[in-house]
């Protein structure tokens, strides 16, 4: 480590006052954030702006709860219900998990920890912030004028000719949207080649950086597909254009193999940057390099690559040709290798690392768990004749919401409690945050665990009136949403408080290693005083670092 | 609402039995290794706590003796998974040689059958049990997805193209039909039952539908309503080819290609006939595209593969032929 970046370090830490420049106070007023360049700024932008998104989705998502506690259509017509859960999935995926830990923690983090100044196209950076207002545009005045009915799937010819609702303006709102994921993917694997830290070479990286790498590999190939291929939706709804609808000899079945080819890849996107945020967390409260470090940076890339050649996994029942399905079944399993090395080398930097309680680390071990039954009822759902019974029921519904949300929110989650301190330069409620996690994990269990049960069962999705037999699990599902509401309110309430007066965090409240660390909290408006120079290995634990406080919390409790 | 509640559903097909099998083999080990990697978890994060301030974890950075066996076992796992789900798929797809056909046609939002003797149903299905019975489907409008959990089938019913999906009941009974796939406002109304009846009822039944014309012989009162006779005669020498015998033969198309005739080429035939033309003749049949619904089409289809080799039909064309629609013969 640096001689001066660990003596910042080192005598920051008595201090009880926020360093006296930071990026947040390096200029003031309105237009100093909607014309920053600056990384950090960026990275609170989305921040803010997906915050949003997350509790307007949520919102979809507990009338479609509270719809779903009878088994008759009585809170809301049919129709009306059909706009909620299509609404709640574009909201969450487009507009709230797809940006989440890139465009925000990414964003922020990345250059911090490869030592540079910002990334390597600021404007480029503002203008995928600007690029995701005007597609939330678009999608809020579809929202407001009566919404959209298709599903997030936009299949079919449903979308393109028959149904009733504002299909073009989200269309045109999700290809707008993508370019802010194309520009964030350009941004980030042109500030991981060409602005590293003297010194920070390729297997010097956190891994949070090479998953970011993979992640983005995966924004820059795949956004663009689904961009055309809503495009042509557009152009058929409004034109008559026969790509998709056999009346006008299209093929449907065309647009389910071009919209998988992105969607399945971008359940990557949402989940690649959560392992990342794992491990980041992971070793810095065992104290402890990552187990197998190479082996897991290579799983990211690993199922980036075969991520895109798995599409067909969503169309065994499709008429898709049955041999056709036997290669994307075995390359189906084949991507759950990667992932599983990840699980375990995670739980190998546990052993005999030196373990501290903390909120990250709760969501961090909870990704783990909930991640691998998403990962194994995901390698369920490959398997071909498993797959014919359970497609498209609850099943499908369980699963990918203990991918996304056990697996991208926890991870997001984390991130944010992880990085909360270098962002703010405050620490927030200890005893909140444990309780908050704790709540998140029962009420999401409670919520979706039913849903496989259901999905067995045969209940299908998108489903508003549903047999009688199925209410009782119906009924646990809407109880852990209820909780998991509360669960996901508290962070508001101790985020708020301790941005007003969560006590001093100093540079590195959790001892860890790597140069995000090792700068001021928050950072100076160029990240590093002086220009950092990495000769440590990463995650290089050793008795000397700066001994930290046995438990770091703010104790002026909210 | 009801105090008990089920957790499996019946098995009530020759198929779910070996779907369940391999539902439960893939549940035990999904437990199995989500039961250890937590309680693995648990344990270090006990017994590797922090236990004082400044305390390092051990410097250890890897094995590759340890990758090695954590990628080869989940390998084998999720290969054996894969051979086995492939089994089972083969078995679900690949339709018995001895199949009853039975129509159906999705349309938003019912469902219409057709049996084989002519009986139609809208939304229930009325099966003998211990026969194999296959539905050849088609969408009117958008994709749906008939289901039957009870047999762990389910297959996507398109427009314009045949899927086929088959099953054989095991159990007398009436189980849940769904459609799966998203199609619009009253999907989750899209649904009804299929009921399972001994032999001797499904007889009974069909008798008391009283006495009904075979989807062969609506389709024969179809050709000639739709005059396809003028032009297809029992031999080659009206203005377009004969029908006769042309069911499962390959045929040569003007544009050099040959195609096999089978069900989705007569579809298209009848409804695009612009789409291959048979080599040697002009492209001078019309369109019935929004005039012959999807039914229609199937009953013609039936029609068309009754006719033998001979010159005579072998289902005894139905008669009363009903006038010529002033829409036929005009290109749409
Ligand atoms: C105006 C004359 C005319 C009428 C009326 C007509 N067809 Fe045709 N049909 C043709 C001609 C000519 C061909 C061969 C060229 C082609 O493939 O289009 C043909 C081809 C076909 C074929 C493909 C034959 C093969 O050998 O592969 C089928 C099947 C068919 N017609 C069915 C029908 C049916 C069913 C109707 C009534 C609903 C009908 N046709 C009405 C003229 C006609
Ligand atoms: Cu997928
Ligand atoms: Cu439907």
């Amino acid at each position: 480590m640096t001689d001066t970046t660990q003596a910042a370090a080192v005598s920051a830490s008595p201090e009880k006052q926020l360093p006296k420049n930071h990026y947040l106070n390096a200029a003031h007023g309105i237009k100093s954030w909607l014309f920053t360049t600056d990384h950090k700024r960026i990275g609170l932008l989305y921040l803010g702006s997906i915050t949003i998104f997350f509790f307007i989705g949520g919102a979809y998502a507990s009338l479609i709860r509270l719809e779903l506690l009878t088994p008759q259509g009585d809170l809301v017509q049919p129709d009306t219900y059909n706009r909620l859960f299509t609404m709640h999935g574009i909201l969450m995926i487009f507009f709230f998990l797809l940006p989440s830990i890139p465009a925000v923690l990414g964003n922020f983090i990345i250059p911090l920890q490869i030592g540079a100044k910002d990334v390597a196209f600021p404007k480029l950076n503002l203008a995928s912030w600007y690029m995701y207002v005007i597609g939330a545009c678009f999608t809020l005045f579809a929202l407001f004028k009566g919404g959209v009915d298709t599903g997030w799937t936009f299949y079919t010819p449903f979308s393109s000719t028959y149904s009733n609702s504002y299909v073009v303006a989200v269309a045109v709102g999700i290809f707008i949207n993508g370019f802010s994921s194309i520009f964030t993917g350009i941004n980030f694997i042109a500030t991981i080649h060409r602005m590293r830290a003297p010194g920070m070479t390729w297997f010097r990286l956190p891994l949070f950086i090479w998953s970011h790498y993979a992640t983005s590999l995966i924004m820059v190939l795949g956004t663009p597909v689904l961009a055309i291929t809503l495009l042509l939706v557009g152009m058929e709804r409004m034109f008559n254009f026969g790509f998709f609808d056999p009346a006008l000899g299209g093929d449907p079945v065309l647009f389910q193999h071009l919209f998988w080819f992105y969607s399945h890849p971008a359940v990557y996107i949402m989940v690649l940057p959560s392992m990342g945020v794992v491990s980041e967390i992971i070793a810095a409260f065992s104290r402890k390099q990552v187990f197998g470090y190479k082996f897991v940076a290579f799983a990211s890339i690993g199922i980036a690559v075969l991520g895109f050649l798995v599409w067909g996994h969503h169309m065994f029942v499709s008429s898709q040709s049955p041999y056709t399905g036997l290669i994307f079944s075995a390359l189906s399993m084949m991507v759950a290798i990667p992932s599983a090395v990840k699980v375990f080398n995670w739980m190998a930097t546990l052993y005999q690392g030196s373990i501290e309680y903390s909120t990250p680390m709760f969501y961090a071990l909870g990704f783990i768990g909930l991640f691998t039954i998403g990962g194994l009822t995901g390698v369920m759902l490959g398997t071909m004749g498993l797959d014919v019974h359970v497609h498209d029921t609850y099943f499908v519904v369980a699963h990918f919401h203990y991918i996304m949300v056990g697996g991208a929110v926890f991870g997001y989650l984390g991130g944010i409690h992880y990085w909360w301190p270098k962002i703010t330069g405050r620490l927030y409620s200890g005893f909140w945050s444990h309780l908050s996690a704790l709540v998140i994990f029962l009420g999401f269990n409670l919520t979706f665990f039913p849903q496989f049960v259901l999905g067995y069962l045969g209940m299908p999705r998108r489903y508003h009136v549903y047999p009688e037999e199925f209410q009782v699990l119906n009924i646990l599902s809407t109880a852990g949403a209820s909780i998991l509401a509360v669960g996901y309110a508290i962070p508001m309430v101790y985020f708020v408080l301790s941005l007003r007066k969560g006590e001093i965090a100093g540079p590195n409240p959790w001892g860890a290693v790597g140069l995000e660390w090792e700068t001021t909290s928050p950072p100076p408006l160029h990240n590093f005083e002086s220009m950092p120079v990495v000769d440590f290995e990463p995650y290089q634990y050793e008795e000397h670092e700066p001994v930290p406080k046995p438990y770091r919390y703010s104790r002026s409790e909210g | 609402m009801r105090l008990s509640f089920p957790l499996f559903p019946e098995q009530a097909s020759t198929l779910a039995s070996k779907v369940d099998s391999l539902y439960f083999f893939s549940l035990a080990i999904s437990a199995f290794f989500s039961v250890l990697i937590a309680l693995v978890i648990f344990a270090f994060f006990i017994k590797f706590r922090r236990r004082r301030a400044g305390e390092v974890g051990a410097p250890i950075h890897g094995s590759l003796m340890l990758e090695l066996v954590w990628s080869i076992i989940p390998f084998i796992i999720a290969m054996s998974l894969f051979v086995w789900g492939a089994i089972v798929y083969f078995d679900i797809v690949t339709v018995p040689g001895n199949a009853t056909e039975y129509f159906a046609t999705g349309k938003q939002w019912m469902w219409k059958f057709q049996h084989p003797e002519g009986q139609r149903e809208i939304n229930v299905l009325h099966i003998p049990v211990g026969e194999t019975i296959k539905l050849k489907m088609t969408s009117e409008d958008v994709i749906h997805s008939f289901y039957i959990p009870a047999f762990r089938v389910k297959q996507d019913v398109l427009p314009g193209r045949y899927t086929t999906i088959w099953f054989e009941a095991t159990k007398p009974g009436t189980y849940h039909l769904f459609c799966a796939e998203y199609c619009g406002s009253e999907h989750s109304l899209m649904g009804g039952s299929v009921v399972v009846m001994e032999p001797d009822e499904y007889q009974a039944w069909l008798d008391d539908a009283g006495p009904v014309a075979s989807p062969e012989e609506i389709g024969a009162a179809l050709f000639d309503q739709y005059i396809c006779s003028t032009c297809h005669e029992t031999d080659d020498s009206g203005r377009g080819p004969s029908l006769h015998g042309i069911y499962g033969k390959e045929a040569r198309l003007a544009d050099g290609r040959t195609v096999m005739r089978d069900d989705d080429y007569l579809r298209e035939s009848i409804l695009r006939p612009a789409t291959h033309i048979v080599n040697g003749y002009p492209q001078i049949m019309p369109t019935f595209q929004g005039q012959i619904n999807e039914v229609g089409v199937l009953q013609l289809i039936s029609y068309i593969k009754s006719l033998g080799d001979s010159e005579t039909p072998a289902a005894a064309a139905g008669d009363e032929a009903v006038a010529a629609s002033n829409s036929v013969g005009t290109e749409e």
